[in-house]
């Protein structure tokens, strides 16, 4: 799978994640997203920034979580971002790959 | 994606084999067992194979049934004897005493929700809330006389043997069984 991403290039891993979460832009996000079929909605952002912020107070995010949140229900996350829900929205949110079995 | 597995030099003219590598798209796990961990095995694969965006379906056989009853959901256990794995160097007469295995079973419990493991009955919500189908045995529900008001509410259907091998069908398809 290759991403297309525009200026500025950031610096990602060889799976595309951000090798710096601190880097992340909202238009890095978008065009992440876009390259994964993805248009990015309020709602998308909601759960980004939930990540982030889970990311900034060192959280080991599991889909448990993510239900849990408030934001969205586990269903509505699946919903959002299809494929591989976790692994796909921590790769838009600029945060790392998720390493949780649950 | 194709990749080159093999250059055959022995012939005239090398000859290169090529074979296609094939995703796993689906995946039907059967689950013929009713202690605490060797449900949570099945629950966490088949969830896992969600996450991953693979297909995903169960069907709960035997023992596995109590698994996904409304009142043995959340009750199960985890065998203190006859499980050489669990604490080796218990006693077999410790190990059986009354209360043993409950507390034993607590105590993993306990552990497990420190995982962010979720109790049987939301790790069923979570599977059917990610698109994950549940199903039961048509044979053994007949057997333990368990009803469909019976199982928790995410169990899809109550199905035969042959229902069961239907819904592995496809390509990229893979059984497992616990």
């Amino acid at each position: 799978m290759e991403t297309i991403v525009n200026v500025p290039v950031l610096a990602t891993n060889e799976e595309g994640y951000l090798k710096n979460y601190k880097d992340w832009t909202e238009q890095w996000a978008i065009d992440v997203a876009a390259g994964n079929g993805i248009q990015l909605t309020d709602k998308h952002f909601q759960v980004i920034r939930w990540l982030r912020q889970k990311q900034d107070e060192g959280v080991a995010l599991t889909i448990r979580k993510v239900g849990h949140s408030g934001i969205v229900d586990i269903k509505q996350f699946y919903q959002l971002f299809p494929g591989g829900p976790l692994k796909l929205s921590s790769k838009i949110a600029g945060i790392p790959k998720p390493v949780s079995c649950i | 994606m194709i990749e080159i597995i093999e250059t055959q030099e022995t012939a005239a003219v090398p000859v290169t084999v090529k074979r296609e590598s094939k995703p796993l798209k689906k995946i039907l796990l059967i689950c013929s067992k009713g202690t605490l961990e060797d449900v949570y095995a099945a629950l966490v694969m088949t969830n896992g194979a969600l996450m991953e965006g693979i297909e995903a379906k169960m069907f709960f056989t035997f023992f596995g049934l109590q698994a996904i009853t409304k009142r043995g959901a959340d009750n199960l256990h985890t065998a203190t004897v006859g499980n050489p794995a669990f604490m080796p160097n218990m006693p077999t007469v410790v190990a059986g005493l009354p209360g043993f295995e409950a507390f034993a079973s607590y105590m993993m419990k306990k552990e497990m929700d420190k995982l962010d493991i979720p109790p049987v009955t939301e790790f069923v919500q979570m599977i059917d809330a990610a698109g994950g189908e549940i199903y039961a045995c048509k044979l053994a529900a007949e057997m333990f006389h368990l009803k469909k008001e019976d199982f928790l509410p995410e169990v899809k259907d109550i199905i035969t043997v042959g229902d069961m091998y239907a819904l592995a069908d496809g390509d990229g398809s893979q059984i497992i069984f616990v």
